[in-house]
């Protein structure tokens, strides 16, 4: 008979785990809405405004071999 | 068949974590209009232009956007100048979004145009954002198929094409009252003229016209963090922002990118925004200063090359005029330097690493209503 692995065991534990947490105490949102208020500040935002960011990217873009994951939609260029 | 399979993973990610949790309704971003005119000013290229932007809502369900953005673009880079000669050009970029709130969920579609004289490019995303877990967790998922026809100065009509698809995966989680955190990945497949018709390679130290592969799958990652770090009792609000992302792709680059924020309010109407950044990458599998070898592939793109740029940045706002609740107006202005340097790509002229400094500025006037 083929012997457990120890790390089968710690999966299996881990699942049993969070399972029983599940059933017996659902995790609840931490932070009400009325808690946020800080997070809706301006001043949490990488940019006040929109275009901006569109330079940026493009700038970035062009120069640079990576790309993407940006949060900044843009459209294709030639970039030639 | 690679982008289906990324769709399937992508909705099924996705699919998940929707009903995992919760619903909480989104709100329609923004009643906003800004004009921009910006400038780049770095390495004999300088680009500038004026933008515009305006989205509106109707019905508290829709909301209906515009803008247009040009790049008029005086050219005289370095590889220009040693194997050609300076020229100006426009490229002008137009898009139309609609924002759609259905149930639970925001649905951004768009469509995008962008024409230089020898490159058009179009563009059709879809974007979903759904928050969940008592609006704790947002998830985003979004998917864009662009089109681009490729020109040569000098030969009639189009002489190739190239087909792009993206997909975008995001979650953002609230930790704390003070604290969020971030996770995006972008996956973007590439099939087509991939190039520059102009651009030209070194072998043996002849110049001849580059060829890069017609395929590249490529794959980012970024993960952020935001913070309110206002001290207690303090008046003005003060934010701190780390961004990481890492990228790779099939053509073996491999890139690093590290930026750090400070933003906060100086006084009232007043916000600043700060940041510094620094980026790093190797060179792709078949880029070569001058190639000892003749290869299928061969280029000396330097956006290819290993290289790594820095730079801080920062921009002022001021609030012209407010009317909580009806409207306000602001006016922002940002400048940011950037310091590139080439381990790969030597100087023509010079026979040394070619390296240069470049200025990015935009000035913003801005109208929430």
């Amino acid at each position: 008979m083929r012997a457990f692995r120890p790390v089968s065991v710690l999966v299996l534990a881990g699942a049993a785990f969070v399972l029983a947490g599940c059933a017996y105490k659902p995790i609840e949102p931490w932070v009400k809405p009325y808690e946020r208020e800080r997070l809706a500040d301006p001043v949490m935002k990488a940019s006040l405004n929109e275009l901006p960011g569109r330079q940026q990217d493009h700038v970035y873009t062009v120069r640079e071999g990576s790309r993407g994951a940006t949060g900044v939609q843009g459209g294709g260029c030639g970039c030639n | 068949m690679a982008a289906i399979k990324n769709a399937a993973t992508v909705a099924g990610l996705v699919g998940g974590a929707i009903v995992s949790g919760s619903v909480h309704a989104v709100d329609l971003p923004e009643d906003r209009a800004e004009t921009m005119y910006h400038l780049y000013d770095g390495g004999g290229v300088i680009a500038q232009g004026p933008a515009v932007l305006v989205r509106k809502s109707m019905l508290d369900r829709v909301a209906l956007s515009g803008s247009y953005y040009v790049d008029a673009v005086s050219n005289a880079s370095i590889d220009v100048v040693t194997t050609a000669s300076k020229y100006k050009e426009t490229r002008d970029q137009g898009e139309i979004g609609l924002d759609y709130v259905v149930r639970d969920s925001l649905i951004h579609v768009s469509g995008s145009r962008s024409v230089e004289p020898d490159y058009q490019a179009s563009t059709l995303s879809v974007d979903l954002t759904q928050d969940v877990f008592g609006g704790m967790t947002t998830v985003t998922m979004g998917y864009s198929r662009a089109h681009d026809k490729v020109g040569q100065h000098g030969t009639p009509g189009w002489i190739d094409t190239a087909r792009h698809w993206q997909y975008r995966l995001g979650v953002t989680q609230i930790l704390t009252p003070r604290w969020t955190a971030s996770a995006n990945l972008e996956s973007i497949n590439d099939d087509g003229y991939l190039g520059s018709p102009y651009r030209l390679a070194r072998v043996f130290g002849t110049y001849v016209h580059e060829n890069d592969p017609r395929t590249r799958e490529s794959k980012a990652l970024k993960l952020s963090t935001t913070g309110d770090i206002t001290p207690e009792g303090a008046d003005n609000r003060r934010a701190f922002r780390a961004d990481y992302r890492y990228y790779w792709d099939t053509w073996g680059i491999r890139g690093h990118t590290l930026e750090l924020g400070y933003n906060r309010n100086l006084a009232p109407g007043w916000l600043l925004e700060s940041f510094v950044r620094y980026y790093r990458q190797n060179h792709a599998l078949f880029y070569s200063d001058n190639a000892p070898q003749q290869t299928l592939y061969v280029t000396r793109n330097r956006e290819l090359s290993t290289m790594h740029d820095f730079g801080p940045g920062a921009s002022v706002s001021y609030t012209l005029r407010s009317v909580p609740g009806k409207y306000d107006v602001k006016l922002s202005a940002t400048y940011q330097f950037i310091d590139f340097h080439y381990a790969d790509y030597t100087d023509a002229r010079t026979g040394k690493p070619y390296s240069y400094k470049a200025s990015v500025m935009n000035t913003v006037l801005s109208a929430t209503f």
